[in-house]
C-alpha cells in the first residue's frame, strides 16, 4: 500500500517552531523537518532525545589514552629501556612527565576523530552519498516539515496545516 | 537588599575568635632557643638522622642509575660515579648488547656530564639540610667555605631548624592571608573581564563580585603589613632580608637593586594601591549607574574604559607581585611563567568562591534571577581554569624536570622529597577531580555538585599557596597543624564577614546596566 505523506513549507523559523508545536499538540507525527540552518530549539520542540555523542567522546579519549600508555610503557619501559640523555627509563611513573605530551595529543586525537567517525556513520554521510533532499529550496530559505498522512483524513490535515501558517503544502505518495 | 543573618556574622566572629587563639598559640609555642627545639626533637624521635637520610637519597635518586637496586650502596654512589654509569647502562642494554656496544661507549660519556652535573646538585640539596639558613636556597656558590664550616656543624642543624620552627606560624598566616586576599584579586580580574568582554550573562552577579572585592581593600592591608614585619626582621620569611646572609651570599648580593626592602614596599604599596584604586572607582561607577537616567550609559562606558585599564595594569602588576611576594622567597630560583602560574591560581579561585556564594545566596532566596545557567558558565569556567592552571602547573614543573639544571632543579627536589603528598595531591584536588567533576553538562546545572567541587578547588589552591611558599620558609619541618588551621579559621571568618558585609551595602542587582534584561533571561 502506498504511504502518503505531506510536505508542508515554511518561510520563517519561528512560524516553522510554533508550528512544530501545534502539529505535536494535534497528535500528528512528524516524519521529518529540513532547515537551511540550525534552528535554535527546534530539537526541543520536537522531543528529540539528546546526543549521547559527548558521551562516545569521552569513552574514545580513554581510549586513546591507554593506546598512548600502553604504547610507550613498552617501547620506551619493557622492550627497550634504553638511557637516552640520562632519563630513568626504569619505570612508567620516573619518566611520565616526558610521555604527558604525547599521552595528551592521543587522547585529543582519538577523542576528536572518533567521534568525527562516529557523527558521519550515524548520521549516514560519506562522500558520493545520493543526497536526500526532498525540495531543494529547503538548503536556502525553505522550512519543511514531513508529516504522515496515511491514517488521517487530507482534507483536514492540509487544513490544519494551512491554519499553522505553511506557505506550501503538498501531498507525496510514496 | 540582602541582611546579613545573625547566624553568619556570629559564625564568622568565632572562626576569627577561634583563629586568633590558634594563631597566638602557635606562636607562644614555637621554640624560642636551640634547647627547646632539641627538647621537642628529643620527643619526637631522631629527627636530625632523618633529614640526613633524606639527603643521601636525593644524591641516590638522581643519578642515572638512581633506582638500580645493586646500586643503592653509598659507598658506591659516593665513591665513583662514573663506574655506576658504565654499569647502569650496562643494564640498561643488556638485553641486545653486542648490537649496542658501537652506541655504549659514546652514551657513556655523554652520560658523564650528566652524572657529574646531577651528582654535583645532589651534593647541594646534601649541604641544604646540613648547613643552615645561609646555604637553605640552594645553589651553594661559595662551597668551599661552607664546608670549612661543616666541622662544626652540630648545632648548626638546630639552629637551622629553630628557625624553621620559628617562621612556621608567621608562614602560615602568611599563606592563608596571601590566599583570601588572592581570591578576591582574582574576582576583581574577573569582573573586569566581564566588564571589558561586555558579557552578556554575568551582570546579575556584578553585585556578588563586588561585595568580594571588598576585602581587597583590608586583605591586601593584611599582606602588606605582614611585608613590612618581614622588612623589619621580625621573621625570616623572606631571607634575603636579612643583611647576615646577603653578606655570604653572592646571588642574592647581585639582585639587591631589585630584592630590597625600601623598594620591595614600594612596589608592594604600588600594586595594592593601583588594585584598590581601580576597584574603587569601578564600585563606586557601578552605584552610580543604578540611579543614571535611562539611556545615560556614561557610567558604563566609563567601568568599561577602567576595566580595560585595570587588566592592562593587573597583568604587569600581578606577575611582579608573583615575583615580590612568592618568587622571592626562594631568592636563588626563578622561572618565567610563575606569574601566569599564580595568576591561574588566583583565577580560578575567585571564580569558584563567586559561585560558592552565588549558589548560597541563591538557597536563601536572594538572588531569584540567576538561574542555572549562570551557575553553569561560572562552572565551566571553574573547569576550564583548573585545566589552565594545570597546564601551567605541568609546563613549568616538566620543563625544570626535562632539564634537570642542577640551579633551576633544587626547588622540585625539595618540593618532592619533603612535600611529596601536597605537592601530587594537588594534581588531584587541582586537576583531576574538577575535570571528571565538571565535565559533565549537566552536572554543572546541579548546584550542591558545584559548590562541592569548589570546595574541593579552594583546598586545592591553598595547598598550591602552601607548597609554594612553605619549603623555602619551614622547609622539612611543614605540618598542617594548629597555626595553618587557626590561620585558615581566622581569615575565612574575615572573608565571611568582610564581604557579606558589602553585599548589605547595595541591591542585589544592578539596573541600568546595558546588558541587564539579556542577563536576567540569559539560557543556556
Amino acid at each position: 500500500m502506498a504511504s502518503k505523506v505531506i510536505h508542508a513549507l515554511y518561510n520563517d523559523d519561528d512560524l516553522l517552531l510554533q508550528a512544530v508545536k501545534q502539529i505535536r499538540e494535534g497528535r500528528y507525527h512528524i516524519g521529518e523537518i529540513y532547515t537551511p540552518f540550525p534552528v535554535h530549539g527546534l530539537d526541543k520542540a520536537m522531543g528529540l532525545a539528546t546526543t549521547r555523542i559527548a558521551i562516545a567522546s569521552f569513552m574514545y579519549g580513554i581510549v586513546g589514552l591507554g593506546v598512548a600508555v600502553a604504547m610507550m610503557n613498552f617501547i620506551m619501559i619493557e622492550d627497550w629501556p634504553q638511557d637516552i640523555g640520562g632519563k630513568p627509563s626504569f619505570s612508567y611513573i620516573q619518566n611520565m612527565p616526558a610521555f604527558v605530551p604525547i599521552m595528551f595529543e592521543l587522547t585529543v586525537f582519538f577523542a576528536a576523530h572518533l567521534m568525527v567517525i562516529t557523527f558521519y556513520m550515524r548520521s549516514k554521510l560519506w562522500p558520493f552519498k545520493k543526497a536526500e533532499n526532498p525540495d531543494l529550496r529547503t538548503t536556502d530559505d525553505m522550512f519543511l516539515v514531513e508529516i504522515d498522512a496515511s491514517h488521517h483524513d487530507v482534507n483536514d490535515l492540509t487544513n490544519f496545516l494551512y491554519d499553522t501558517g505553511a506557505a506550501e503544502i503538498n501531498l507525496i505518495e510514496k | 537588599m540582602y541582611t546579613l543573618s545573625s547566624k553568619l556574622r556570629l559564625t564568622a566572629i568565632i572562626f576569627m575568635i577561634v583563629g586568633a587563639i590558634g594563631l597566638i598559640y602557635g606562636f607562644i609555642a614555637a621554640p624560642e632557643t636551640v634547647e627547646e627545639v632539641k627538647e621537642m626533637m628529643a620527643s619526637h624521635g631522631e629527627h636530625g638522622e632523618e633529614a640526613t637520610d633524606h639527603a643521601e637519597k636525593v644524591n641516590v635518586e638522581q643519578l642515572p642509575g638512581g633506582n638500580n637496586a645493586a646500586l643503592h650502596t653509598d659507598e658506591e654512589n659516593h665513591t665513583n660515579s662514573d663506574s655506576m654509569n658504565t654499569e647502569a647502562n650496562q643494564t640498561a642494554t643488556a638485553s641486545d648488547s653486542t648490537e649496542t656496544e658501537t652506541n655504549h661507549d659514546a652514551s657513556a660519556s655523554e652520560e658523564d656530564t650528566t652524572a657529574t652535573a646531577t651528582h654535583a646538585q645532589g651534593n647541594m640539596a646534601h649541604e641544604d639540610h646540613e648547613e643552615g639558613a645561609a646555604a637553605v636556597h640552594g645553589e651553594d656558590h661559595d662551597g668551599g667555605e661552607a664546608h670549612g664550616a661543616e666541622a662544626e656543624h652540630g648545632d648548626e642543624h638546630y639552629e637551622h631548624i629553630l628557625q624553621q620552627l620559628q617562621n612556621k606560624p608567621w608562614a602560615a598566616l602568611y599563606v592563608a592571608a596571601f590566599f583570601f586576599f588572592m581570591i578576591s584579586l582574582g574576582v576583581m580580574a574577573f569582573y573586569a573581564v566581564q566588564y571589558a568582554a561586555q558579557a552578556g550573562w554575568s551582570p546579575v552577579l556584578f553585585r556578588v563580585m563586588e561585595a568580594i572585592t571588598a576585602y581587597l581593600l583590608p586583605g591586601g592591608l593584611i599582606v602588606f603589613l605582614l611585608l613590612v614585619l618581614s622588612g623589619l626582621q621580625l621573621n625570616h620569611l623572606f631571607i634575603w632580608m636579612d643583611p647576615d646572609i646577603v653578606a655570604h651570599d653572592e646571588i642574592i648580593q647581585n639582585k639587591t637593586a631589585f630584592l630590597n626592602v625600601p623598594f620591595f614596599l614600594i612596589r608592594a604599596a604600588i600594586y595594592l594601591g593601583g588594585w584598590c584604586f581601580f576597584r574603587y572607582l569601578m564600585v563606586k561607577n557601578s552605584r552610580k549607574l543604578d540611579n543614571a537616567d535611562v539611556d545615560d550609559l556614561y557610567y558604563f562606558k566609563k567601568n568599561f574604559k577602567l576595566a580595560a585599564g585595570f587588566l592592562v595594569f593587573f597583568i604587569v602588576t600581578e606577575s611582579m607581585m608573583s615575583w615580590d611576594w612568592i618568587m622571592s622567597l626562594d631568592p636563588h630560583w626563578f622561572s618565567t611563567l610563575f606569574g601566569w602560574f599564580v595568576f591561574a591560581s588566583l583565577f580560578v579561585s575567585g571564580i569558584t568562591t563567586i559561585a560558592i556564594i552565588s549558589i548560597y545566596l541563591k538557597s536563601r532566596g536572594y538572588l531569584e534571577f540567576v538561574n542555572d545557567s549562570h551557575i553553569h558558565d561560572l562552572a565551566k569556567f571553574m573547569f576550564g581554569m583548573s585545566i589552565f592552571w594545570t597546564y601551567l602547573w605541568f609546563s613549568q614543573f616538566m620543563l625544570i624536570w626535562y632539564s634537570n639544571i642542577p640551579e633551576e632543579v633544587v626547588y622540585f627536589i625539595q618540593r618532592i622529597e619533603d612535600y611529596q603528598l601536597p605537592f601530587f595531591g594537588m594534581l588531584a584536588t587541582n586537576f583531576l577531580l574538577p575535570v571528571l567533576l565538571l565535565m559533565n553538562s549537566d552536572y554543572k546545572r546541579v548546584n550542591w555538585f558545584v559548590i562541592m567541587t569548589g570546595l574541593i578547588l579552594l583546598f586545592g589552591h591553598y595547598i598550591n599557596i602552601y607548597v609554594l611558599v612553605m619549603p623555602a620558609t619551614v622547609g622539612e619541618s611543614w605540618f598542617i597543624g594548629i597555626p595553618e588551621i587557626s590561620a585558615l579559621l581566622f581569615f575565612t571568618g574575615l572573608f565571611v564577614f568582610i564581604v557579606f558585609s558589602a553585599l548589605t551595602k547595595a541591591p542585589l542587582l544592578v539596573s541600568r546596566n546595558p546588558f541587564i534584561e539579556e542577563s536576567k533571561h540569559y539560557h543556556y
